[in-house]
This record gives structure tokens, sequence and C-alpha cells, in this order.
């Protein structure tokens, strides 16, 4: 019988290698093991923050790397929050992020709870709804694209089935009153079966005698969904909201297909503002001020989103 | 006077639950961090707007050293 694995591997270190390994204790292997981990999370996520910190108090432009670096404290934050067509498009990220999470939570947690009863090909439903969250949102920008042309279009032709009104006489990327619902509807096709997912797995976390003792006390169908499924599916539902809510806030690839912030500046969310202000226009340091702005909101809403996940997985 | 109102004959649910220094602390900076983004998201108010990257930066802050605090 030949001997273990680990003794041929003993037997196979070179002599050298193998007295140095044994001179080392626990603690320094776990380090060797980790170093290499920890050395690229600090090369491609500490570092660049802490540069991002630094240029957002300089007037740095990344398009004149010879020009002098000045700098000015505070005053790229101060003059983002006090100029009004910053402003602008954070209320037009606060459009977005409010209508794709409001519909993506009803129709989600109301699609979860039809899942959720046992019906005939209950299975292959469940896997055709989730197949829009696999996509790529790229794919799925360009294909909604064509899906909105005016002409060829098949969701204008929907409408106008429905509706009456003639395919051709509505633009939904380039009419400013529909380009911000068209960015809404394609999230909400797209992510809505992310919601299901999680509003799904909080259903199916209610005890069933929990409903049995609400049948022995007479509760109606409607005052147990009060009682029971909706307090119970709660934090999973804020779950679903809070994840939503922090994807959406720093929403870029799918707007950047659909619309480039057009027409004018109407869906002109935050992430495109921040591109074009570091990429069209050079202005880097401006530009990582704002990102610093959105990366600490996105890390605040992140700690309460981590907190709340703790708190359902203490349940 | 009636026994009910006496602590043993109390309820469990009457007793006011203590809040924990991390507890005090997460709440308030949730808090801030909610106006912080309202503040930030909202069409009403310019200065609102101005002041809603300091209010998110010192619940932000409150959150992390807070979570540090005995439980």
């Amino acid at each position: 019988m030949s001997p273990p694995i680990i003794d041929r591997a003993a037997a196979s270190t070179p002599p050298a290698l193998a007295r140095h390994i044994r001179g080392l204790s626990d603690r320094a292997i776990a380090w060797i093991f980790i170093a290499p981990t920890i050395v690229l999370l600090l090369a491609i996520n500490i570092f660049p923050l802490i540069w991002t910190i630094r240029l957002s108090f300089t007037n740095f432009r990344a398009n004149r790397t010879n020009a002098p670096v000045r700098d000015v404290g505070i005053d790229n934050y101060v003059s983002i929050l006090t100029d009004p067509e910053v402003w602008q498009p954070m209320q037009a990220t606060a459009h977005f992020v409010i209508w794709t999470i409001l519909i993506q939570t009803v129709l989600g947690f109301s699609l979860a709870w039809a899942i959720d009863r046992k019906f005939r090909g209950h299975g292959f439903w469940t896997t055709v709804i989730l197949v829009p969250m696999m996509l790529s949102p790229a794919v799925v920008g360009n294909f909604w694209r064509f899906l909105f042309q005016p002409q060829i279009g098949l969701f204008n032709y929907g409408i106008s089935a429905v509706t009456g009104v003639p395919p051709s006489s509505f633009e939904m990327l380039g009419s400013v009153a529909l380009a911000p619902w068209a960015i809404v509807i394609v999230d909400t096709w797209m992510w809505t079966p992310y919601v299901i997912l999680i509003c799904l797995a909080g259903l199916r976390s209610i005890p069933d005698y929990i409903y049995e003792a609400a049948e022995v006390d007479r509760a109606s169908p409607w005052r147990q969904f009060w009682t029971i499924t909706l307090p119970m599916a709660l934090p999973f539902i804020m779950l679903a909201v809070l994840f939503r809510g922090i994807e959406n806030f720093k929403m870029f690839d799918m707007v950047n297909l659909l619309t480039s912030g057009g027409p004018g500046s109407t869906t002109e969310v935050a992430s495109i503002t921040l591109k074009r202000e570091a990429f069209e226009k050079w202005r880097t340091g401006y530009s990582s001020a704002f990102a610093i702005i959105l990366f600490v909101t996105v890390f605040g809403l992140a700690n309460i989103y981590v907190k709340a996940l703790n708190r359902v997985k203490s349940r | 006077m009636s026994r009910l109102n006496e602590p043993e004959f109390a309820s469990p649910g009457s007793e006011r639950r203590r809040l924990s220094p991390r507890g005090l602390a997460e709440g308030l900076a949730t808090a801030l961090i909610v106006a912080g983004v309202i503040m930030l998201m909202q069409p009403f108010s310019l200065t609102l707007y101005t002041y809603s990257f300091a209010v998110t930066l010192a619940g932000t802050v409150l959150f992390v050293v807070g979570s540090k605090f005995p439980a």
C-alpha cells in the first residue's frame, strides 16, 4: 500500500524549505496565506480610496498632470454642496431610487406571495421569473433600447394595443416626461426577481403552526396576512429595500446605456454627473470630492443594511 | 391599593427595555444617516442639501465608533 498523500508531499518538499517551514509558528503560516489577499485589498481598494480622499482637497486635473497641484481645502465639497446643478442630479437619483424601490417592493412581495402557494408548474415559473436578474445590465440596456424604439419597438406596440395611441406618437427614451419612467421600467423588470427571492425566503421562514393557530382562532385570511405574514416578512422586505436602495443610488451602467443622462439632463443620475465631471470636464479633484460624498452616503446605508442583515440572521 | 400595580404582578411587556450604549449609538447613527440621505435627495431646500453630507458623515462615524461600544 502506498503512503498517504500528506507523507508523499512532505517527502517531496526540498529539505531546506521543509526545515524553514517547520520553524514557523501557526500564526506566521496563517499570515503567509492571507498576506496576498491583504496586499491585493490594500492595492485595489484602500489605496485608491485614500488617494481619492487626498485628491478631493486639491485642484488636480488628470489631463494636466504637469500643472502644479494646489490644496484647496474643503472648497470642492462646498462648491458641490451649494451648486443647484449638482443638486438636480441628486433629485433625478431620488426619483429613480424611490419609484424603483416602491414598485419593486410591492410587485416583488405580491409575486412572492403568489409563488409561495404551490400551483402547477410552480418550479418552472419561478425559474422563468428569475431570468432577468441573471442577465448583464449591458445586455438589458441594449435590448430595451430596441424595445423602446418608436418605429419598431415592441414596447410601443404593446402600449398601442392597450391604449389605442399610435406606436410612433411617443418616444420613451427621447421624451423629457417619459425617459425617467423608462429607466424605472427597465430596472423594475430586471430587479423585481431579486426582491421576489428575498421575500420568498421571508415567507418560507414563517412556521406553519402559527397559521394553524390562527385558523383555530378563526382569523380571516386578511387578518392572517396583516398580523402574521406581513410583520414576520417585514425584516426581509426591509433588507430588499435597503439593498436595492444602495444599488440604485450608485446605478450607472443601465442609465448610461439607455439614455446617457438625456434628454437634456432629465435622467442624469449622480453617477453620470460624476463620470462627466471626471472624464469629460477632467475636474479630477472636484469629482473625487463628489465620489467621496457618494461613498459616505452608500457606506452609511451599507452599515444600516449589515445591521438589518444581522437582525434577520439572528431570527 | 390593587396588587396588580406592584412590580411582581406587572406583565413582562410593560417593563421598559433598557438601551445599551451600543444600541443607543447605533439607533442615533441610523437616524442621522437616514436624515442625511433624505436631506441629500429632497427637492425643497438647498440649505438642507448643503448640510446633508455633514449629517451623513456624522451618522456614519457615530455608527463605526458606536459599534465598538459595549452591548
